[in-house]
């Protein structure tokens, strides 16, 4: 056969590809609202009447502000670290297990198009739960936003980590379990010892040292600093780490898409 | 473990060609090569010009393919999973539903456009799979297995949608267990077998290298004994049917003045399978009896080699 015309424009094929993936991945999330956009609200809301209204009426303040207060941007990130790690693995690993992830595979898209469309399917998902868990959060304390740039770097850079995340998880689980592993044993306890219900101020010296291993109690604690203006660490360090996990996930999920690892024969 | 070994093959643009072999032969290992599914340890490809190691995206724009296994996303509207699949080949979304709706005319499935893919039957399943491949109107449209389990209307007219993209200038390669399917679709064929090519060439002399070809006669009396014709071996399939194998040589004005001479009444006559098929039965048992014989040889030797042929 012979290149007889001339050679597709692959900048145009890219682009429409990639809102082509964004839509689904987003059409995916309403079409489902039940599973995905109903049960963060429901646990939230539980999480500010336990944890805020009964029980943080008795603890008083924390970090000088009401603990309500404090817990809700913690309650936030949670929410969208769960979301956005959620939403990726099971579209992807869905796509995975009925093949349809071949539909994109032996299309001319760029393996960057098909990471950033998956990616941007989670970040849309998480920043709308997000959305959804503030207005909840304002019905239990007065909500303000110290640093609004801040704020909003913070989540969506920890979106695209979680995305990522849960992309990577994907491409090496081989059945359901595999994809129910890291959210039960590694992301749930990592998010509940980040820093979402308490300060590390509260924990002994030596816990506080192995606390500082845990990615999640900076991107808390940023996102924090961006609503309160309060954090437990510096927002610099807080930032390289996200950084660093931003492009450290996206180079290695690149990696094994060039390779085919996990997703081809 | 090597799936393929030594595989050159060229199609050339427009062509309509058949790529068949047994099961596990290695056809479905060298469609996945083509469009980058499977990893190939060495050699290259080519499509329209694009080396897939260099130019892989320009070379799998050029691609629309359709999988052995249903590969659909379940529980995703038909419609949608054509407009989707367009998208992914940068078609715009406005343009994209107009294809959507020719195709799924096309496959007979429009009144079935907001149904979700889980809900349609298997034959509906592998025709929405040819409409998906066919959205972004490629030119080189790669078909694994596409008619199996679709019933005899619609495959027919699955067949005529084939010859009419074919028609338009879209080259096909076409893998199918039909083998009436590849003679009555394709122009030329190579057989597979084990990873290894076993034949290559046109249709038109791949059928004529067969040397013998057996006829069902239905006789209008019953018979205990096959009746003796000279010059032809004649076997009983049953009190009314007769099998009589004909050499490429022999003609048919022969065997008919045989049956005349014996004052048989024949109340009809049709080929004991397809042409294509015995061939394809001789060329791979004779493969497994020869170990790599020339393949030129094992042609010429093959109406010697298996009288009893296949049913």
């Amino acid at each position: 056969m012979n290149k007889n015309s001339k050679s597709p424009d692959l900048v145009r094929i890219n682009l429409v590809g990639l809102r082509t993936i964004v839509t689904k991945e987003i059409r995916r999330v309403m079409r489902i609202w039940v599973q995905t956009i109903v049960p963060p609200a429901i646990t939230m809301t539980l999480y500010f009447i336990i944890f805020g209204s009964l029980i943080g009426s008795r603890i008083g303040e924390m970090g000088g502000v009401p603990y309500t207060t404090f817990i809700a941007p913690g309650l936030i990130m949670m929410s969208v670290i769960t979301n956005s790690f959620g939403n990726v693995v099971s579209s992807f690993f869905s796509g995975k297990m009925q093949q349809h992830l071949e539909e994109l595979l032996v299309s001319p898209l760029a393996f960057t198009t098909i990471i950033i469309g998956y990616v941007s399917g989670g970040v849309a998902r998480g920043l709308g739960v997000a959305a959804l868990v503030t207005v909840v959060a304002s019905f239990f304390t007065d909500l303000s936003i110290a640093y609004p740039l801040i704020t909003i770097s913070v989540v969506i850079l920890t979106s695209i980590v979680f995305s990522l995340a849960g992309l990577l998880n994907a491409i090496f689980a081989n059945s359901f379990d595999d994809i129910s592993i890291i959210p039960t044993f590694f992301l749930t306890p990592l998010t509940y010892l980040g820093g979402v219900f308490f300060s590390v101020s509260l924990l002994p010296p030596f816990w506080q040292k192995i606390a500082l291993i845990n990615p999640i109690l900076y991107m808390v604690n940023a996102f924090r600093y961006g609503m309160l203006g309060y954090s437990d660490i510096p927002l610099g360090t807080a930032f390289v780490i996200i950084l660093v996990s931003v492009f450290g996930l996206f180079g290695l999920t690149l990696f094994l898409f060039r390779r085919g690892i996990g997703i081809r024969t | 473990m090597e799936a393929l070994s030594g595989i050159d093959l060229v199609v050339r643009e427009g062509d309509f060609f058949a790529l068949l072999g047994p099961n596990g032969a290695g056809k479905t290992t060298a469609i996945g090569i083509v469009t980058s599914l499977v990893n190939k340890t060495s050699g290259t490809v080519s499509v329209f010009g694009h080396d897939i190691d260099k130019e892989g995206e320009a070379a799998k724009a050029c691609i629309g393919v359709v999988p052995q296994e249903v590969n659909l996303n379940m529980f995703e509207k038909n419609e949608n999973i054509l407009i989707n699949q367009a998208g992914y080949y940068g078609v715009p979304r406005a343009v994209a539903k107009q294809r959507a709706e020719k195709y799924l005319k096309a496959v007979h499935l429009w009144d079935r456009r907001d149904d979700i893919a889980r809900n349609l039957s298997g034959g509906m399943k592998r025709r929405l799979m040819i409409a998906r491949a066919l959205v972004h109107e490629p030119r080189l449209l790669i078909l694994d297995e596409p008619t199996a389990g679709v019933d005899i209307e619609i495959r027919r007219s699955m067949w005529e949608l084939m010859r009419e993209i074919n028609g338009i200038g879209m080259t096909i390669i076409l893998t199918t267990h039909y083998l009436e399917e590849a003679e009555s679709l394709c122009r030329n064929i190579a057989i597979i077998d084990e990873g290894k090519l076993i034949e290559n060439d046109s249709m038109e002399n791949v059928v004529s290298k067969l040397q013998r070809e057996v006829f069902v006669l239905t006789l209008r009396d019953a018979m205990q004994q096959p009746p003796v014709l000279d010059g032809y071996e004649v076997r009983l399939r049953n009190n009314h049917e007769i099998e009589v194998e004909v050499a490429k040589e022999q003609g048919l004005n022969g065997l008919f003045e045989a049956i005349s001479n014996k004052s048989l009444h024949v109340s009809s006559m049709r080929t004991r399978s397809n042409r294509l098929e015995e061939l394809f039965m001789r060329l791979v048992k004779n493969k497994n009896q020869n170990v790599r014989t020339p393949r030129q040889s094992k042609i010429a030797d093959l109406g010697d080699t298996d009288r009893e042929g296949s049913s």
